[in-house]
């Protein structure tokens, strides 16, 4: 944990990790598990409305379907058989179904070789529409009108966590052509990479306008990149895609290039485990692999009141059961001793104007938490830019009062949609 | 279930950088010791009591009206001890015990517990205590009065009181240089200039107050005393006068920083500095009391939330969709 230096009057100065001289031999490759879960976005209420049964045979790399009706088609990870599917409800709040695979021996299935020939936005949105490092890179295709720009993170967005830089730098080969494919599907006038200064030499030569970036933190989140590299600001409440440019990282690009170049769907994440004392390593897993598997496999034991974050220290979401699967977006599993643990406090603000000051979105937020502590998310919204916020957490991390602020704000954007969702249904 | 391994879920971030409310008393009390020492040296036991009873009798009402006001227990903090010290720092050592107890009282109900405690008071707690003493007993606060007993070795009146009603000839007699190293009759912890610039350049480089406020304090008190200087120097003091005398030093390091009651955005933070400095000045040159840091600091405390108003736009607002 970086703590706050002697001397310190100004913002905090925390910045990304940044990959050197990178050693292959410490990729760590972690074992099928006995059972991958995978989260679907679909529901079911019907069990005659289901495309797939309990004890189904699945292929790895097989497209499936939850419901008959659905419009989102997933693949499957692993070769084995559907053990269950529960209705889960996601970080976001959305509702979808954890399907339970209990694994065999891998047996490929053919229809991506077979159709994967010509690259097109058909076959990415069939099988590629969830990629290693991308959620939903089928949806970002697949927009209209089409996006003008794509941005390549070629570095990450949290402290400590290195993915993408090890991708990029371990799968040179695949991202060349993963880039081109982007060009030729994607539709966009330009694709941009952002890269350390470190990085910028060994991607020269990958055909693309590349930008070094300062590895200050949080200088990589999507907003600040529109601010800084392309001098928009994007609108208060509305994405970067609003503004024609989507953003992918460097990691989903060198599986888009891995998986027509193989001509088999990339079913292996990777990332970077951070350990209690803070030392990094780096793992590769069959998606669905439990976070119990990778800790096993990497002998890293966990106690009673220990927390385990999928993804960075500040916007890494919280585990309460290992059982919870590395999935495609998983850039980081971070373990923390139940010592190291940040406990909040109930204090009122005190109105030191850290936060303020490490805000770089400037966002008033010592105003902003006495609205969103008592509830007043219009207020919020309309008089202390609450969705101007970026989502960075350093509000959180220098408040001398513990006060939960970056959980405040997540609160307050969820509760103002969701009765903002209510209003327009009811008008 | 009972050997289910739970593991603690909470928001992002997972780290913090280590501050707390408490470790910030502590520091403002440690950056206050050599001021406090310097007063308990020159006026021995009676400066020594007053200040353990102010900061005593501050954790005792502190306790007391959590208690009573069935709030969570905030004594830990360290907030009413500092509060209780800066308070005691500012009376003379002669302050009998009862003006103590109502002060700190005083301090406690009206400056901190009434909005709701720590970080909802508009002002200053430990300057409403002072002011409402200043208004209640206003001899027991004449420090020619309280002091006159005293004989430490130089002129024992006090100079912001011969500089009001006989002006800068007769002020002449005291040495900056000796009244910045406490060679001044005056508050217990007010008078020593070194050890209040000491202690307030260690909060500033630690981070623990704002020097774009003391620095300003500082500025408008230098200013809005030359421009008077130059009016009419046969009756007004020097710059450097107003700088060292009376409350101005622990105004601008410890008092006029105080977090909930001073602005947070960097002009705000200027003009409140400013205001206070000028207004300090423009009481003691042209108000009815002898010192003005107490009134003005309370006057900006108030003035606050507005100038708090003058911000940077936020980002992405209002635009409109491109």
């Amino acid at each position: 944990m970086i703590k706050k230096a002697f001397f310190g009057f100004g913002k905090p100065k925390l910045r990304y990790s940044i990959v050197g001289n990178y050693e292959k031999e410490s990729l760590e490759d972690i074992p099928l598990p006995s059972i991958a879960y995978l989260s679907v976005r679909d529901t079911f209420e019907r069990v005659d409305e289901l495309a797939i049964r309990l004890g189904d045979r699945v292929r790895t790399g097989q497209k499936l379907k939850l419901t008959v009706k659905s419009l989102h088609p997933f693949v499957s990870p692993v070769t084995g058989t559907i053990k269950s599917m529960l209705p889960q409800t996601r970080y976001s709040g959305e509702p979808s179904t954890s399907v339970a695979i209990e694994v065999m021996e891998d047996v490929w299935d053919e229809e991506f070789r077979m159709t994967a020939k010509t690259p097109s936005t058909r076959v990415v949105q069939d099988f590629l529409g969830s990629l290693p490092g991308q959620l939903e890179l089928g949806s970002l295709l697949g927009l209209q009108p089409p996006l003008k720009t794509f941005v390549i993170n070629g570095m990450d967005q949290d402290l400590l966590v290195t993915t993408n830089q090890i991708a990029l730098k371990m799968g040179a080969d695949h991202f060349r052509r993963g880039a081109e494919i982007l060009k030729s599907i994607g539709g966009a006038e330009r694709i941009l990479l952002l890269v350390s200064s470190e990085l910028a030499p060994e991607v020269q030569n990958s055909g693309l306008e590349v930008r070094v970036m300062d590895p200050a933190y949080p200088s990589m989140l999507p907003r600040l990149v529109m601010k800084s590299v392309f001098s928009k600001e994007v609108p208060a409440g509305k994405e970067c895609e609003t503004m024609g440019v989507g953003f992918i990282n460097a990691e989903a690009v060198v599986s888009l290039g891995k998986a027509f170049a193989q001509f088999q769907v990339p079913v292996h994440k990777l990332f970077t485990v951070i350990r209690k004392n803070g030392s990094l390593v780096h793992g590769r897993a069959r998606i669905g692999t439990p976070v119990k598997d990778v800790l096993l496999a990497l002998q890293i034991g966990t106690a009673h009141g220990d927390g385990v974050v999928l993804g960075g220290p500040m916007t890494g979401r919280a585990l309460l059961s290992d059982e919870t699967p590395v999935l495609y977006d998983t850039d980081a599993v971070m373990v923390q001793d139940r010592e190291e643990i940040v406990r909040s406090s109930d204090t009122h603000c005190v109105n030191c104007g850290e936060c303020v000051r490490a805000c770089p979105a400037h966002i008033p937020v010592n105003m902003l938490i006495r609205f969103l502590e008592n509830g007043m998310w219009e207020d919020a919204v309309n008089r202390y830019d609450l969705l101007s916020c970026v989502e960075c957490g350093l509000c959180s991390y220098v408040c001398p009062a513990r006060i939960p602020l970056f959980q405040h704000i997540m609160l307050g954007k969820h509760e103002f949609a969701r009765t903002k969702r209510m209003e327009e249904a009811h008008a | 279930m009972l050997d289910q391994r739970l593991y603690t879920v909470s928001h992002p971030p997972y780290w913090h950088n280590g501050t707390s409310i408490t470790a910030k008393s502590y520091h403002i009390m440690l950056a206050a010791l050599p001021a406090v020492v310097m007063g308990i040296w020159q006026y021995g036991i009676p400066a020594l009591r007053v200040l353990a009873f102010s900061v005593s009798w501050a954790m005792i009402w502190e306790y007391l009206l959590n208690r009573i006001m069935k709030r969570s227990v905030s004594i830990g903090d360290g907030n009413a001890a500092v509060v209780g010290l800066l308070l005691g720092m500012l009376l003379p050592a002669t302050t009998p015990w009862y003006a103590v107890i109502v002060g700190t009282f005083v301090a406690m109900l009206i400056g901190k517990h009434m909005y709701g405690g720590i970080g909802c008071n508009p002002l200053n707690p430990s300057l409403v205590a002072l002011a409402i003493l200043l208004l209640s007993w206003k001899a027991l606060l004449d420090f020619d009065v309280a002091l006159r007993n005293y004989e430490l070795g130089f002129a024992m009146t006090y100079p912001l009181t011969v500089m009001k009603y006989f002006g800068p000839k007769a002020a002449s007699e005291y040495s900056l240089w000796g009244m910045f190293l406490g060679r001044q009759s005056g508050a217990i912890g007010a008078t020593f200039g070194l050890g209040l610039v000491i202690g307030g350049l260690y909060l500033i480089l630690r981070g623990f107050i704002r020097w774009e406020i003391s620095g300003s304090f500082l500025a408008g008190v230098f200013l809005t005393a030359f421009f008077f200087n130059l009016g009419d120097p046969e009756k007004y003091g020097a710059p450097l006068f107003h700088l060292v005398t009376g409350y101005t030093l622990i105004s601008a390091f410890f008092l006029a920083t105080e977090d909930s009651s001073s602005p947070v955005n960097t002009l705000p933070m200027v003009i409140y500095g400013l205001g206070g400095g000028a207004l300090t000045v423009l009481i003691r040159n042209v108000g009815s009391f002898v010192d003005g840091a107490v009134f003005a600091i309370l006057l900006m405390n108030i003035a606050n939330p507005l100038l708090d108003k003058i911000r940077p736009r936020a980002l992405g607002k209002g635009i409109e969709h491109a």
